[in-house]
């Protein structure tokens, strides 16, 4: 596995975490000898068999629904001042606190949090069709558009990328459209890889020859046939993309490149409280903590989908 | 052997020059490095013409390129467009810098993870297995400049007042302690823990799954059978065997991360005020410096392919199963 990532791994970079979690079975078909299960049956029994799965994707539900209707939740707005309580510790009216200008934390990272997510999710989208099309198209043609589409990916697996994207955002500009278009162009190639891997598997299959000899085109045959069978990884990709990019997205509003103040995600609230680390701890403690849920939630969920689709997959399998 | 190493090496040339050539490009064509005076109305457009002249900028972009690249290779660097600092000492004392930190992280973390790998594999879903297990996943998920901020507050504030010092045991910013005149020992090393630590908790749950994926490999392959049938004890068995082989993969891996240090060490060093290259880098995008930003992006370059290749060659030394036609 030639990763040459960053030493810093930053977000463990959209790859599968080569961590599998205690505690679950080595394989894990339930024995039915009475009733066939569907292939979606089997994947939710092998699902539910993952506690710590189920419990991150309900997790995360209650995170997603807290961030969108925070309004509701929440007393205080996320740019409303109060001078008189600046810089106050955490108490039962202000539950994270209140920052330097008297504005409540609790409010702001829900807020922030609602700008992390939906970063998050619409790049692990975006690199996930990204790097099905380009997997998918080196993987069927073979050949030399696998050689320079493969070239390519390693190309810009080589580049030590956070470099990449405080020049790219420091090229376009922080808005929110520029930093998931950006991050998109840096996290799609494990994707790319492992399609492209199902999909030289696949192309010896016979239903793909019999689609072929009843005169299906390319096109049809990729997208019809073959990439509804590729889904399983896919899908467990994108999840752990997810966590990437949430990762990655902090990082880079932490340095100050990434989506900008007022606009308040997890990684610039902890850039602007950054000064005031050592004196307001409190304004430290909660976005980080908010991160590390959020992102500990998706590894989870990403190896119990993994369990579930791709049952097959050894995960941190060197060579 | 020595002919492959002679043809990759050939190869790396027309790379280092593509790179160049984006490197260039793409630096030279998002920063404006005279875009805030232009919108500066005290500034005239006579001066500013003056110094696109002097600087070279109104000559054609390939001819810049020329230009730039002869005297990189060269040695001749240039100077910062700001402090007219010549760029060249300083980002060899900043890569000094970011090497020592990088190299002793990776040491600790290879002989930690290492350790932790092999037990792991040896032991597979014991209590400790289940334990590291977590721990790797909470490594991988814990966003580092978090994890640098809390390290922070925890010396420099809490374990300070409790223990009743009057400074950190281990500072939390800068090289040297303020006034420090020369090398130190003593006072590099307790400003380099922290920075050390924040780096070695990815690296180490990172390398201790990767250790112990490719032990479980190697313990159930038919030579291991074969050392044990052949009647060694158990521990050489482990070490000669099974351990020699597992490193393998692991081994190019840190290659490919020692040649990422030269431009991967961003965020660590920009929250311990750490003066290394990421620092520098940081520091010259937010003032648009493309002087600095140039040769600083073309030895990261380099770092990045040099240390490929040296990860190739490693790996064909290493095992000789791998056939180079």
């Amino acid at each position: 596995m030639h990763d040459p990532d960053q030493i810093e791994r930053v977000p463990a970079a959209g790859q599968p975490l080569p961590v599998d979690v205690p505690g679950r079975a080595p394989e894990g078909v339930a024995a039915a000898a009475d009733r066939v299960l569907s292939t979606k049956q089997l994947a939710w029994r092998r699902f539910k068999r993952h506690k710590l799965a189920i419990i991150s994707a309900l997790l995360l539900i209650v995170l997603a629904l807290v961030t969108i209707f925070v309004g509701l939740i929440s007393q205080f707005g996320f740019a409303q001042q109060n001078l008189l309580h600046r810089v106050k510790p955490p108490s039962s009216n202000h539950w994270f606190g209140t920052d330097q200008l008297g504005r409540d934390e609790f409010t702001r990272v829900l807020y922030g949090g609602r700008i992390s997510l939906l970063v998050g999710f619409t790049v692990a989208l975006s690199a996930g069709v990204i790097g099905a099309l380009v997997g998918s198209v080196a993987g069927y043609y073979g050949g030399w558009i696998d050689n320079v589409l493969m070239r390519v990916t390693d190309l810009f697996l080589s580049i030590p990328f956070l470099v990449v994207l405080i020049i790219a955002a420091a090229a376009l500009g922080g808005s929110l459209f520029d930093i998931v278009v950006i991050l998109s162009a840096v996290l799609w190639m494990p994707d790319a890889r492992i399609v492209r891997g199902v999909f030289l598997s696949l192309k010896e299959k016979e239903f793909v020859e019999a689609a072929r000899a009843s005169g299906a085109s390319n096109g049809r045959i990729i997208f019809y046939h073959m990439l509804p069978n590729a889904m399983g990884p896919i899908i467990v990709n994108v999840t752990l993309t997810v966590a990437a990019a949430i990762l990655t997205e902090s990082a880079l509003s932490f340095l100050g490149f990434g989506v900008q103040p007022p606009t308040p995600t997890w990684g610039n609230l902890l850039n602007g409280s950054r000064q005031f680390a050592q004196l307001y701890p409190w304004l430290v403690w909660f976005p980080g903590l908010a991160i590390l849920i959020t992102v500990l939630c998706v590894n989870f969920l990403g190896d119990g989908l993994r369990d579930a689709l791709d049952p097959h997959q050894k995960i941190g399998a060197p060579g | 052997m020595f002919r492959y190493i002679i043809r990759r090496l050939i190869y790396a040339i027309p790379v280092l020059l593509i790179s160049s050539v984006l490197v260039f490009v793409v630096i030279r064509s998002t920063i404006d490095p005279l875009g805030g005076a232009a919108i500066n109305p005290r500034v005239s457009q006579a001066d500013i013409a003056r110094v696109r002249h002097d600087a070279g900028l109104d000559q054609p972009r390939w001819k810049q390129y020329l230009i730039w690249l002869r005297n990189f290779v060269k040695g001749d660097w240039g100077r910062s467009l700001l402090t007219r600092r010549p760029v060249y000492p300083d980002i060899q004392s900043a890569l000094v810098n970011s090497l020592v930190l990088g190299l002793v992280a990776t040491a600790f973390s290879l002989l930690v993870g290492v350790g932790i790998g092999v037990y792991s594999a040896l032991r597979q879903y014991s209590m400790f297995d289940h334990f590291f297990t977590s721990a790797a996943f909470l490594g991988l998920s814990i966003p580092n400049f978090w994890f640098a901020l809390l390290l922070q507050i925890f010396f420099g504030v809490y374990l300070t007042k409790w223990l009743h010092l009057s400074e950190p045991i281990f500072y939390t910013a800068g090289l040297y302690k303020p006034g420090q005149q020369g090398f130190h020992l003593i006072d590099r090393i307790r400003h380099l823990i922290l920075p050390m630590l924040v780096l070695s908790v990815q690296i180490i749950a990172y390398y201790s799954r990767y250790m112990r994926a490719s032990m479980l490999e190697v313990l159930h392959s038919d030579y291991l059978r074969t050392a044990r049938a052949k009647g060694l004890r158990e521990r050489r068995v482990i070490v000669r065997h099974a351990m020699r082989n597992a490193l393998i993969p692991l081994t190019t891996q840190v290659a490919l991360d020692v040649g990422a240090i030269a431009g991967g060490l961003i965020i660590t060093e920009a929250i311990f005020e750490y003066p290394g290259m990421g620092r520098f880098f940081v520091d010259a995008m937010f003032r648009g410096d493309y002087q600095q930003v140039l040769p600083w992006l073309m030895v990261a370059v380099l770092f990045v392919i040099v240390f490929n290749l040296v990860a190739d060659i490693m790996y064909a030394v290493l095992d000789p199963r791998i056939r180079y036609a």
